[in-house]
């Protein structure tokens, strides 16, 4: 380990003043990155049932998003581990704001009217809640002691039963996964992760009687058995995996999945945009877009891995395992695995905050990779 | 706060953390392969089933129903028309707030509350998934309306279909009937495939009788819908083949006359063709408008018909039995020459009575003033003048037997076989028949009353008609037809049996006698001579609708005119050389000779006025 680190920095001599790096851009992720929106586009064309408009305004937010990353990417680690406590505070603030002042529809509010746009406070949270712990952790010994993992536990949980009472279940448990991976990443006890397996499990009845809703419930329900409601809450279900199932290994092609293009699917070009992909490019067009993230999740890993400080590595680590963690839990929910909470597709489903808010965590991760080593004295 | 970093090991912490993130990369890939796993389950394991799945719900079989056959009368004038029409249809399950989205209807369009009445009885009956009709034949603005609005109206459609039209309105709607709506009754009995996406059926006259020509075959067509149940597009289609089409023998001119000749009074007329049977004119009065009934009638409008006192929906043509009066007088005096009963010398003296050996009652000559139609009245006399007395006396002489067998081979007291439901018999009287219908045995007054047409005897305006037919065509035993042609292909008449074989002479008295019942100065029918270019055979009648006791003078001013007499006339035309041949009734129309045998006049001048101009036949062979 130490002679690697030696070997690395030699193998490279003054590269930080070079090419991309002094631009503060990974070009592998970048070009990964770029193929990830490519797809997403060429798809929701498809699933928007061939409307530029919707591909037309992705376009122009995945552009906002790349400026972001960038802007982002130019600030130094030093400076977002200073002022993770106030990006946190503002985060926090507007909760509370949404929870007084808020908008939305179907009976959920999570919506802050701007006036000129409409903003999503818990989707800041997504990448503020993690870059806290990181820094909260960051300037302490690993692994954690008990003082230590209940103040990141009060830190996670104050957003998240904020957003809890939105309500926003889906999101409030990808903001406590986000800040539960840099705890983890950082050595918490197996004593720990034993009693807080154990505490989930006992949580769950309570959680079921006393937190969830009953479209919540009913969303569950509906996962064991779709069959019961077939026009109902398992429609959605039904559809999918049919969609998904019908594409079978090449699919029907593009802009040709009856699923997608009759309007059996629901949400088709939101959060249930996997399943016209599997129609339409089977199970071809599934893997490559499989193999598209795993590339992206490597590489963040190895950035994570090479990353200068105890803060860079936290954040880089629990960045990259939400973002599998999205992956994960639409891909699951859209083939009926898991139950439906409103988790889109990074890159490809349509979604004005959500986009931006994935490229300002790749902004962070994008400065992470191209800090300037700092000299290290290992002996 | 504390910055205890200054004293880590950062190597130690780099360990920590590389092993967590191993462990990491772990869970990824397993949790990863799971879902991969799925995937490759859903596409590749069970892609068969899904893709089934997937073309169940896009693709459906959807019947093309074929257009009905069309009907036209003898000349090529259409009589029963299939016309393009908009409705407002909805289909129950696609809607979620059925209430809400009849009253959004209500406020765009003009929706009566019979339609929603009807709507929701159709409600009732239907499949699921079906369209059930909301309103008919929506005007362009309407259609306009709804178009615009098609976003808040989600499970309503509006879609175009042909709907039956008759544009003679009530002139046909006995003969040819209507088509409604598949009733609960029917759609047991139907081939549902063969009426998969017809929901009309005939109901009565030639629509019900050629139903299975004239509906057609269905199509079909795999139509692509999206889940809202809209059609995208069509895959691939079996076009319907329409209906067959019908030409008939009606004459549109004789019809019309005939129709508008018996203005505010009942009764019924039919007119044939003595050579081929084939009916050339049919009119039950009053009649009745069947383009009501095409889209289901409305309660009120249906309870006026049937409960209206002239009774428009009864078909009097064919199901009305009347007693046929001295209409059949011709019949029977043929038929006492043929049985050598009478000769054609055979006379009577007529003492305006006649009394029977053993019953006190005499039987009173209803034609004639007291005193009788005098003495040396012979068949022809009888006849001509309708003399009672001479029929009473003959009919004792010939006996009910003959009487009855001979009549039947004249059409009477059996359906004659027309091709329309519903025809009655009649009632051709018998010994044999009253044993079976009154438990009676048979006595001379029931034969004396027979003589005259009245008694048990009913006979319906067609029976009269081919009565008329037949006598006029010299006994050719022609059946009544109104379809002269399917798609053109002319009928092959079932086979004429031959000729009743009666001596040319007593033909010749009988026609002679019918003749100069109009063009005789004597003739009770006299007065529709007048002007007349050719010559009319005929008879007139009057049937009694309530008996009059022998002492009582009948007097029309003192009843009620439904209780007034029948009027009848049977006539052919022309005399020498006969084509024609009717047989009518006024109901409470009280004499034949004034208020039938008028009617007969129109309808024949009609015939022969058009029959002698070439151009008509060429108008007939253009069509056919």
């Amino acid at each position: 380990m130490l002679r690697n680190d030696f070997v690395r920095r030699m193998e490279s001599p003054g590269g930080d003043k070079r090419g991309s790096r002094s631009l503060h851009i990974d070009l592998p992720l970048l070009l990964i990155l770029i193929s990830l929106c490519g797809v997403g586009l060429l798809v929701l064309y498809s699933a928007s049932g061939q409307n530029l408009f919707y591909v037309k305004r992705q376009a122009l937010l995945m552009l906002i998003g790349f400026g972001a990353m960038f802007a982002v990417a130019q600030f130094p680690m030093r400076f977002w581990e200073r002022w993770s406590f106030v990006f946190y505070g503002i985060g926090l603030m507007s909760l509370l704001a949404v929870l007084f002042f808020g908008v939305g529809a179907k009976g959920a509010q999570r919506w802050l009217d701007l006036g000129f746009t409409r903003f999503q406070p818990s989707e800041l949270m997504k990448v503020a809640v993690p870059m806290m712990v990181s820094a909260y952790l960051g300037k302490r010994y690993i692994p954690p002691t008990f003082s230590h993992v209940v103040m990141v536990l009060i830190i996670t949980f104050i957003p998240v039963l904020l957003i809890v009472r939105q309500p926003d279940l889906g999101t409030a448990l990808l903001i406590f996964a986000s800040g539960f991976f840099v705890i983890f990443l950082a050595g918490l006890h197996k004593r720990y992760l034993l009693s807080a397996f154990l505490l989930a499990l006992a949580a769950i009845p309570t959680l079921w009687i006393f937190v969830m809703r009953d479209y919540q419930k009913q969303r569950v329900l509906t996962l064991l058995s779709p069959e019961d409601d077939k026009l109902g809450a398992g429609w959605n279900i039904i559809q999918s995996t049919t969609a998904i199932g019908s594409g079978g290994w090449s699919g029907k092609g593009w802009t040709l999945g009856t699923q997608s293009q009759l309007n059996f699917l629901p949400e088709s070009h939101t959060d249930f945009i996997i399943a016209v992909l599997a129609e339409e490019f089977g199970l071809i067009g599934v893997m490559t877009l499989c193999t598209l993230y795993a590339l992206l999740i490597g590489r963040c890993m190895v950035i994570a891995l090479n990353s200068q400080s105890q803060f860079s590595r936290l954040m880089a680590g629990s960045l990259s395992l939400t973002f599998f963690t999205y992956v994960f839990v639409n891909m699951s929910m859209v083939s009926g695995i898991l139950p439906v909470v409103g988790v889109p597709l990074p890159f490809i489903s349509y979604g004005g905050t959500a986009i931006v808010t994935l490229f300002l965590g790749f902004g962070i991760l994008m400065a992470i990779s191209t800090e300037p080593k700092r000299l290290r004295i290992d002996l | 706060m504390i910055n205890d970093a200054a004293f880590s090991d950062p190597a130690r912490e780099r360990r920590i953390f590389a092993g967590r993130l191993l462990i990491s990369v772990f869970l990824v890939f397993v949790t990863g392969l799971v879902v991969v796993a799925r995937y490759v389950d859903l596409q590749l394991t069970r892609h068969k089933d899904f893709a089934t799945h997937s073309d169940n719900n896009r693709v459906h079989v959807r019947p093309a129903p074929p257009s009905r056959g069309l009907i036209y009368d003898h000349n090529g004038e259409l009589l029963a028309d299939n016309r393009p029409i908009h409705i407002l249809t909805i289909v129950r399950e696609r809607s979620d707030d059925l209430d809400q989205l009849l009253s959004t209807i209500d406020t765009l369009i003009d929706i009566s509350e019979n339609d929603i009445k009807r709507f929701k009885k159709r409600l009732k009956r239907r499949k699921p998934y079906e369209q059930t009709p909301l309103k008919y034949d929506l005007t362009e603005r309407e259609r306009g309306i709804l178009a615009v609005n098609g976003y808040l109206l989600e499970g309503a459609e509006v879609s175009a279909r042909l709907m039956r039209f008759y544009p003679n309105g009530e002139l046909f709607g006995h003969v040819i009937g209507y088509v409604g709506r598949i009733n609960e009754r029917e759609s047991q009995t139907i081939d549902s495939v063969k009426y998969s996406g017809t929901d009309s059926i005939g109901k009565t006259g030639l629509e019900k009788f050629y139903e299975s020509q004239l509906l057609g075959e269905v199509g079909s067509e795999h139509v692509e819908t999206n889940a809202r149940g809209r059609v995208m597009r069509v895959l691939d289609n079996i076009d319907p083949q329409p209906g067959n089409n019908l030409t008939l023998h009606l004459d549109s001119r004789l019809q019309r006359v005939a129709h508008e000749a018996f203005k505010d009074e009942r009764g019924a007329l039919v007119a044939i063709d003595v050579k081929t049977g084939g009916i050339l004119a049919m009119v039950s009065a009053p009649g009745y408008d069947p383009n009501l009934f095409t889209s289901g009638i409305s309660q009120r409008n249906y309870d006026s018909l049937l409960n209206s006192p002239d009774r428009p929906l009864f078909d009097r043509a064919i199901r009305g039995q009347y007693p046929p009066g001295s209409t059949i007088k011709p019949l029977f005096g043929l038929i006492g020459l043929h049985s050598n009963t009478i000769t054609m010398d055979y006379a009577i003296d007529d003492p305006g009575f006649f009394i029977m050996e053993g019953i006190e009652r005499p039987w009173r000559d209803h034609n004639s003033k007291r005193g009788g139609h005098g003495k040396g009245v012979d068949l022809a006399e009888a006849i001509i003048e309708s003399c009672d007395v001479f029929f009473y006396k003959m009919s004792i002489k010939t006996g009910i037997d003959l009487l009855s067998n001979y009549s039947e081979k004249f059409g009477l007291g059996q359906t004659t076989g027309i091709d329309l439901p519903g025809e009655r018999p009649g009632i051709m009287p018998s010994k044999q028949w009253k044993k079976g219908a009154r438990g009676q045995s048979w006595f001379n007054g029931d034969t004396i009353n027979t003589s005259i047409g009245q008694g048990f005897m009913l006979a319906t305006p067609l029976q009269l008609a081919v009565m008329s037919a037949r006598i006029a065509s010299r006994g050719k035993m022609v059946t009544p037809k109104l379809v002269k042609s399917i798609n053109g292909e002319t009928l092959v008449s079932n086979e004429i049996p031959e000729p009743l074989a009666i001596n040319s002479e007593h033909w010749d008295y009988v026609h002679k006698a019918m003749k100069d019942v109009v063009h005789s100065t004597r003739g009770t029918a006299k007065g529709i001579s007048k002007g007349l270019s050719y010559k009319i055979a005929g008879k007139t009648g009057t049937a009694q609708v309530i008996s009059i006791k022998a002492e009582e003078e009948y007097d029309s001013s003192r009843i009620d005119k439904s209780q007034w007499d029948h009027a009848l006339f049977v006539a052919f035309a022309p005399a020498e050389d006969p084509q024609i041949a009717i047989g009518l009734i006024v109901e409470n129309g009280e004499h034949g000779s004034s208020a039938a045998a008028p009617i007969a006049r129109l309808v024949i001048d009609v015939y022969m006025n058009s029959n002698t101009g070439s151009h008509q036949a060429a108008i007939a062979e253009v069509v056919n």
